[in-house]
């Protein structure tokens, strides 16, 4: 009995584990997506903006 | 690190495929539009300021904003042509990138299995959220329209396609009908507070160029969030087959 309780608890925490990890994947990943929309559709930089420049108005961020 | 290294691989082949498809819908459209203003809006400058316009990329108006950033005659711009088209390619393939890294984490997130027609729903919601919403307060421009400053448009296009996508999430995940009302007011929020307004209404290419590319750049949106809906949840489906709850 306490070896099935303790095979249940590991089999639990692996999942919880498992559940972290790609809860974590998933806000890096949204976090990336966060820093490279503001790259390509917010930033002042002159040159990056004119770089986008029609990738901005056809995506109606707001320019100029 | 491998659920990480999984949703960027599919967010990196979705964003590469609807990226270069928007690419050539892009330059039969928006960009021929933004081409034809920009011939009104260089025409519109001074004859000084016009001797530098090769760059293609110029303020036209007087009374911009010029504190946000600076025309000045250095700033590098691509060459009109294969170069500015290179540049377009690139960034619209980048920002496919960074919305399906976005639609990705919140399929993970969700947990729930996804396949191309799931996908492209989860598409059409970005593409009310981050589209849609923000152009009914801060409509397409075409180079060359007289705009509220730069930073405050910012912030309120951020804020409108955050409140909207958050509360699209309370409508359809919400299990109290009570967060479904809560996310109706959410989408509605930023449109009562209202977006930035110049504060003259002015523009030198002609009004009907203007809505010409309202609904270019629209329907172009939509198009690019259908293919990045989809492709993102096709690609979800082979790469993350295992992954559920």
């Amino acid at each position: 009995m306490q070896t099935i309780n303790q095979l249940s608890s590991t089999a639990l925490s692996t999942k919880t584990s498992k559940r972290a990890e790609a809860l974590t994947g998933a806000v890096m990943a949204a976090f990336l997506g966060l820093v490279m929309v503001w790259g390509v559709g917010f930033s002042h930089i002159e040159a990056v903006h004119n770089a986008a420049h029609d990738t901005r108005h056809a995506n109606a961020f707001p320019c100029h | 690190m491998d659920t990480f290294r999984r949703l960027f691989i599919v967010a990196a082949l979705a964003g590469l495929i609807s990226g270069g498809f928007i690419t050539v819908v892009h330059q039969v459209s928006t960009s021929r539009i933004i081409l034809a203003a920009e011939v009104f809006e260089n025409a519109a400058e001074p004859a000084a300021e016009s001797a530098t316009a090769g760059a293609a990329v110029s303020e036209a108006t007087e009374g911009h904003d010029h504190s946000a950033h600076d025309h000045g005659a250095a700033a590098w711009a691509p060459e009109d042509g294969a170069e500015r088209i290179l540049y377009t390619a690139m960034a619209d393939v980048l920002i496919g990138i960074a919305y399906a890294l976005l639609l990705v984490a919140a399929y993970r997130i969700w947990g729930g299995q996804m396949n191309w027609r799931s996908g492209l729903y989860w598409g059409f919601a970005g593409f009310v959220a981050i589209v849609l919403s923000p152009n009914l307060g801060l409509p397409p421009e075409v180079p060359g329209t007289e705009a509220a400053p730069l930073l405050d448009r910012q912030v309120w296009w951020a804020a409108t396609a955050i409140l909207t996508a958050g509360g699209l999430a309370l409508i359809f995940f919400g299990k109290r009908s009570l967060l479904a009302v809560l996310g109706l007011v959410l989408i509605i929020l930023p449109h009562a507070y209202g977006a930035p307004q110049p504060a003259e209404y002015a523009s030198v290419a002609p009004e009907a160029l203007e809505h010409r590319f309202i609904v270019a750049a629209t329907i172009t949106g939509l198009l690019f969030w259908a293919a990045l809906g989809a492709s993102t949840g096709y690609f979800y489906r082979r790469f993350l087959k295992d992954a559920a709850a």
